[in-house]
């Protein structure tokens, strides 16, 4: 037996995933509160005694963390056009595994800088200009900065030209410069600005936040968790080499959703550009794994988000449940957020869950993916493309605690195709659904960074295919 | 002296994507930074790349007859955006029908184009009114 420990700290919950790399099984999985306020290692310790109680005591050769614990890894951007670098920024921060808490475009003004003061966020990513573009807005904003009164480290990914006298305006700071996010217009080169910020995330935020003492009970803190659960659908859609050198096959191009209490966020893994020649593609490319968070959009903390962005009437309609009850539900819910379905309410409120996830997942699905547009011209139609392509994937992954739980996963799933009411949405056509259903995601993308073959053949038997 | 950046694109709802890469080839080989945002480009798309990429002058081409309407507006669109005096070219079909294209330059320099040129102009024309305009040589 070789037993490995994936640990991921999450805001509420310290999950810990054990898995055994001889037998590449599942060993067992077990959460615990996490105690960010004493010891990280204090919730750690009990989640895995949690554990061991149904494994019976392990050996563990190795330790390797995930953490979105204590707010997670929160960031502001700015940059100049809105939906140029101000977008490239936010690209690249979502896919560093980051929480965004502002995006700013053009100049910062006084105001900014006061909520920038106030979020006092972990990274501030400032960005502007293309190389040999625009200086002014990125050294206007530098010298904001500056005037700062909370201290947070500035990773400069703007305009090459300006990035030294950036950095001047900032002296005193923690300031890293890297590469332009968008060196040459339309181009997007996150990748080393992505790189520089789990640097500072490994060293800097995961001390100041009180996991230090746990430091010695595990080998690494790896990454944020959005980044390993990027890493996880990476690794299933593409598959990879095992060490022998034949090749583990993927599940091919994907979409994941990640349903929770305040948050949704959904992943695609798949190159989305138009196919045809009578479609022109606008704006930014596209990540080719591209990561959106609805922060409006969480089965509690956020479920009026939900209610507001579908409706009341699509919730009462999917539940069987009348629109005013529908309300009342949502209410409580909202306020309660600890409730799951059970007791006496437990029919209804499985109803309306599965109205909610629906309408969540159909919501954060739509923002997530590309529209086309028809237009026509002189030489006949032709078709405006903006933002991912995502008709053509053929599998969609489905995980979240408020998911797994559910029943008719499904159905649920089936909120991400294609609406007949709204055919200029890019969503896929068809689709076969892959539940999470022992939640190992995560703790699989962090597996992936030392054993990706064994990753993903434990993914693969563990998710279960769902029926529509 | 620094290379002068020309935003270039074909503007409205026009596909015609010859022209404007054998204009953004020209204007590469007289030495200039070409953004070539293709066809099919909006007013604000043109004004975005400008700001981004700190342009010298936008270059709208059109071809499909409907120039005169998607061109409406934009030099206050510039102006608004803080691109205040940016040089801004039309040029190809930018006009149905008939007319003098002495009453057409006027129209689009009315509407505050610098300088319209008719179908068929040679690049290098192009090229020699930019050198001018920019006191280049």
């Amino acid at each position: 037996m070789r037993p490995v420990l994936l640990i991921d700290f999450g805001s509420t919950y310290t999950k810990v995933t054990a898995v055994d790399l001889e037998t590449e099984e599942l060993l067992g999985t077990a959460q615990s509160w996490t105690t960010v306020q004493t010891d990280i290692g204090e919730g750690l310790a009990k989640a895995v005694a949690i554990l061991e109680e149904k494994t019976g005591p392990l050996n563990f050769e190795a330790r390797y963390a995930c953490s979105s614990a204590a707010g997670g890894l929160r960031m502001i951007t700015s940059g100049l056009v809105p939906e140029l670098t101000a977008e490239a920024a936010k690209q690249a921060s979502l896919g560093a595994g980051a929480k965004i808490r502002g995006v700013y475009s053009f100049e910062l003004t006084e105001d900014d800088i006061e909520d920038i003061d106030e979020e006092a966020p972990d990274i501030f990513l400032l960005v502007g200009g293309t190389d040999g573009g625009n200086k002014e807005c990125i050294l206007h904003n530098a010298e904001m900065l500056a005037t700062c009164k909370s201290d947070f480290p500035i990773v400069i990914a703007g305009n090459r030209s300006a990035a030294r006298a950036c950095a001047r305006r900032l002296e005193g700071r923690d300031v890293h410069i890297v590469e332009n996010v968008m060196p040459r217009f339309g181009v997007l080169n996150i990748k080393p600005a992505q790189d520089e910020i789990r640097q500072i995330f490994l060293k800097r935020i995961v001390e100041a936040k009180g996991y230090t003492k746990a430091q010695e009970l595990i080998d690494n803190i790896a990454m944020p968790t959005p980044s390993a659960m990027m890493q996880a659908m990476k690794l299933l859609a593409e598959g990879c080499e095992n060490p022998d050198g034949t090749k583990e096959k993927g599940i091919g191009d994907l979409l994941a959703v990640d349903v929770g209490g305040a948050t949704t966020d959904i992943y695609s893994v798949c190159d989305g550009m138009p196919t045809d020649m009578n479609t022109v593609f606008k704006g930014l490319p596209e990540p080719y794994i591209k990561r959106t968070v609805e922060g409006d959009i969480g089965m509690r903390y956020s479920i009026h988000g939900i209610e507001e962005a579908v409706g009341t009437a699509y919730v009462s309609k999917l539940s069987g449940i009348p629109e005013q009850r529908c309300r009342e539900l949502i209410d409580y819910l909202g306020s309660h957020t600890e409730v799951i379905p059970q007791g006496e309410n437990e029919d209804e409120l499985k109803h309306l869950d599965f109205a909610l996830a629906s309408g969540a997942i159909k919501t954060a699905v739509t923002r997530h993916a590309g529209r086309i547009e028809e237009v026509y011209t002189m030489n006949g139609l032709a078709y405006m493309q903006s933002g991912k392509d995502l008709r053509e994937v053929k599998q969609i992954v489905v995980t979240g605690g408020s998911l797994i739980h559910t029943e008719r996963t499904g159905d649920i799933a089936s909120a991400a195709l294609t609406d007949p009411a709204d055919p200029y949405s890019l969503k896929p056509r068809e689709a076969e659904v892959w539940v999470d259903r022992s939640y190992i995601l995560a703790a699989m993308g962090l597996l992936s960074a030392y054993e990706p073959a064994i990753a993903l053949r434990i993914m693969k038997k563990e998710l279960k295919k769902e029926q529509q | 002296m620094d290379k002068k950046t020309l935003v270039l694109g074909v503007i409205g709802a026009d596909v015609h994507a010859v022209g404007v890469s054998i204009l953004n080839r020209a204007f590469l080989d007289a030495g200039f930074d070409v953004v070539n945002l293709g066809v099919m480009v909006s007013q604000e798309e043109f004004i975005s790349a400008a700001i981004e990429t700190n342009a010298d002058a936008i270059m709208v081409s059109s071809l499909y007859g409907q120039g005169e309407l998607d061109c409406r507006g934009f030099r206050e669109k510039c102006d608004e955006a803080g691109l205040k005096g940016i040089l801004l070219y039309v040029g190809g079909n930018i006009v149905i029908g008939k007319h003098e294209f002495a009453e057409v330059e006027k129209r689009f320099k009315d509407m505050g184009f610098d300088r319209a040129f008719p179908p068929g102009t040679d690049p290098q024309t192009t090229i020699a009114c930019l050198k001018e305009d920019f006191h280049l040589n």
